[in-house]
């Protein structure tokens, strides 16, 4: 008998007896409530996020603020330029990958680009100033970023470099987390990429003392651009 | 008395002296707690999200043999090989194998409790190869050759001056004070391993049956980099991590976040479904995940109290409890420490010589009462201690015990004892705390209640 089989059995042997569900303590009884029917209640239960646009873009603000992103609501593509050549001043290398957003303002950017798209070298994208990607999307409720292996350039751009910028469109800002899971599924359900990540916040660790420091291995700085 | 309850009485005594560590302990925790409690606020009904978490779990774990079956099934269809342990020699031979076969030398990893359990770090070390845990705290405590000491929160007993003195002397780095600078010395050297590493090795939190994924959840970006780089990927996880679906992930991922660390969802939350594959421009070109039971399906059998197997490994209920805030986490000797631990370490590493534990709890029910998952922490190890006097009663306690029932039925006996025990009570003055006092286990640290001038009867006969 295989190692899988094996353990099959022993599983299928304990799981004989029923065991309690779950809440019930000194044996008083609850109904049990099946996932199927609690999942359409989950938003509920989850931190408020408010219906409009304007609202959710409110909290997307004040969440970025609380986990130290840069968050700029810009208006045109003029403004995004404008936003990019500031940033740019001290950068020699960019990395990045190949998608209409990205163009768009690597298009303006006078510097030698490492592009991810058909392969790379790990080690010179560990050399890049700033790793610029697209996103799946935003997430108003806590402040999050959507990426995938697909949408984002691969995995190491959006953790690699020291600098993370994201350029996303407004519609693109989603209020809760069942939504992003909602967009996930429709979007690549049954072929999903080999990866996938909803990034909050720059990387960061309280590893000593609690105190808080930015840039533990990834990005000390996530900047999110949204027009 | 096992070795183990030795060294927990030993090193319980001295820690809750050591003002030092408790102090740390303490301030880390008081963060915590102030974090955690704006979080779980923000919730709009956190009881009703508790209670479809432990249903969710339940679900999972009472049809744990359809899901695993599924996740493996699905993980395996997207190019992952899937290797199935029974026992931790099995698991360190399987990932040993894999790495051998590979030629490998360097190994990168990222956070896995599993790895503790299975003395994995150990294990690759003998063997000659170079092995480095790429988050903080887990680096901190593999440099000092300990084990964690939380496991969300691995070196919250060390100071920053303790810390720059280890790296003064393991990397040859200046001495500094600046928390800050302490971070960035190891991201300076994590960044060469994770580009020269041959393999990464990482946990999971989560095995998504629907989907066929593993969720990982860390705020560093280490386990990002650990399992984008290498050539390799393995990951090790217990076999009762499934989760049903995907979307479950919408209510695990911020409860976890909110309990583990006060935080509305933790910096990364990513989810890996195979290796690199065809159209794709980065990632391993193996994905390995290695499924472990090691004493897992005995916990399974045991149904009241199957539930523990539903753990997020949050950390919460070490975190608010009284025993491990004055014992802390060496104490128990065990690689997941708090009340979670001394539930299940008597299941996985034997009932007899981990009973002790069950008695490390001033029975508050602060663990049960803050468990995302709704675990019933204080209840099991009550239970815990009831098996073990079952499986191996200890004599002199059935000998008091039957000498209890004995008087307790012959009123003529209890009331001569009662009397008895009234005229020679001064007398207790004399020896109190001392070696020779019987009652000094109680004595030595606390006062003794006086007895009642008269008994209850007495009281009751001459009221009128
Ligand atoms: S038992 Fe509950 S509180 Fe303790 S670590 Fe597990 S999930 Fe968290």
């Amino acid at each position: 008998m295989s190692e899988r089989e094996q353990i099959f059995g022993r599983i299928r042997e304990a799981l004989r007896n029923p065991a309690p569900v779950p809440g019930a303590h000194h044996g008083e009884s609850l109904p049990p409530v099946t996932e199927a029917s609690a999942a359409p209640h989950i938003p509920e239960w989850l931190p408020l996020v408010g219906d409009s646009e304007a609202e959710r873009l409110e909290l997307f603000k004040k969440n970025s603020i609380e986990l130290k992103a840069d968050f700029r609501l810009l208006d045109s593509e003029e403004e995004v330029h404008a936003q990019i050549a500031e940033l740019s001043a001290d950068w020699k290398r960019v990395a990045t990958h190949r998608n209409p957003l990205t163009d768009l303002v690597c298009d303006r950017i006078d510097l030698p680009i490492l592009c991810t798209d058909g392969g790379y070298d790990a080690a010179e994208m560990e050399e890049c100033d700033v790793g610029i990607s697209a996103c799946d999307a935003l997430i108003a409720q806590t402040g999050s970023v959507l990426v995938t292996s697909t949408s984002a350039g691969g995995r190491s751009l959006s953790v690699l470099p020291p600098h993370h910028i994201v350029v996303a469109r407004r519609d693109q800002l989603l209020s809760d987390l069942p939504s992003a899971f909602a967009l996930l599924e429709e979007r690549y359900a049954p072929d999903y990429p080999s990866f996938i990540s909803f990034i909050t916040g720059p990387s960061r660790t309280g590893d000593i003392e609690r105190i808080l420091v930015l840039g533990a291995h990834g990005p000390k700085v996530l900047t999110i651009l949204c027009w | 008395m096992s070795v183990a309850s030795d060294q927990f009485k030993g090193d319980a005594t001295r820690v809750s002296k050591d003002e030092m560590q408790r102090a740390l302990i303490h301030r880390g925790l008081k963060k915590y707690e102030a974090a955690r409690s704006i979080r779980q606020a923000a919730f709009q009904d956190w009881e009703a999200a508790r209670q479809t978490a432990a249903e969710i779990k339940w679900d999972a774990v009472n049809h744990l043999d359809d899901y695993l079956a599924e996740f493996a099934d699905k993980i395996e269809a997207n190019g992952a090989k899937v290797h199935w342990a029974s026992n931790s020699q099995q698991a360190r031979e399987i990932i040993l194998g894999i790495i051998r076969e590979k030629k490998a030398r360097s190994i990168i990893k990222s956070k896995v409790m599993t790895g503790e359990e299975i003395h994995l770090n150990e294990c690759l070390e003998k063997e000659g190869f170079d092995v480095v845990e790429s988050d903080l705290g887990e680096y901190i405590v593999q440099l000092r050759e300990e084990a964690p000491y939380h496991f969300v929160f691995p070196a919250m007993h060390l100071a920053r001056g303790e810390i720059s003195e280890l790296f003064t002397k393991e990397l040859g780095t200046a001495p500094t004070e600046n928390v800050e600078e302490l971070t960035m010395i190891a991201r300076r050297v994590m960044r060469e391993k994770y580009l020269s590493a041959d393999v990464g090795i990482s946990g999971g939190n989560f095995a998504v049956a629907e989907t066929g994924m593993i969720s990982i959840t860390e705020n560093e970006g280490n386990a990002r980099l650990t399992c984008a780089l290498p050539k390799v990927h393995i990951s090790l996880m217990g076999i009762e991590k499934v989760l049903p679906k995907m979307r479950d992930l919408a209510l695990f991922l911020p409860m976890l976040a909110t309990a583990g660390a006060g935080q509305a969802l933790t910096g990364y939350n990513s989810f890996y479904g195979g290796p690199k594959s065809g159209d794709e421009c980065d990632g391993p070109e193996e994905f390995h995940v290695v499924l472990l039971d090691n004493r897992r399906t005995e916990l399974l059998a045991d149904s009241e109290q199957r539930d523990s197997l539903g753990c997020i490994r949050c950390g919460a209920c070490l975190n608010v409890c009284p025993i491990y805030r004055n014992v802390g986490g060496h104490t128990y000797g065990t690689t997941y420490q708090g009340p979670i631990g001394s539930v299940i370490t008597p299941h996985l590493r034997g009932l007899q010589d981990w009973k002790h534990l069950s008695n490390a709890s001033s029975l508050c029910g602060a663990c049960t009462q803050t468990c995302p998952v709704k675990i019933n922490l204080h209840e099991h190890l009550l239970q815990n201690r009831r098996n073990a006097s079952e499986e191996k009663p200890v004599w002199w306690e059935k000998m008091a015990f039957k000498g209890f029932e004995f008087v307790m039925n012959r009123p003529f006996l209890y009331r001569i004892g009662s009397k008895i025990a009234r005229l020679v009570f001064p007398l207790h003055e004399l020896v109190k705390a001392s070696p020779i006092d019987p009652a000094r286990e109680w004595t030595k640290t606390r006062e003794l209640p006086p007895l009642a001038g008269q008994s209850f009867r007495e009281y009751w006969s001459k009221r009128s």
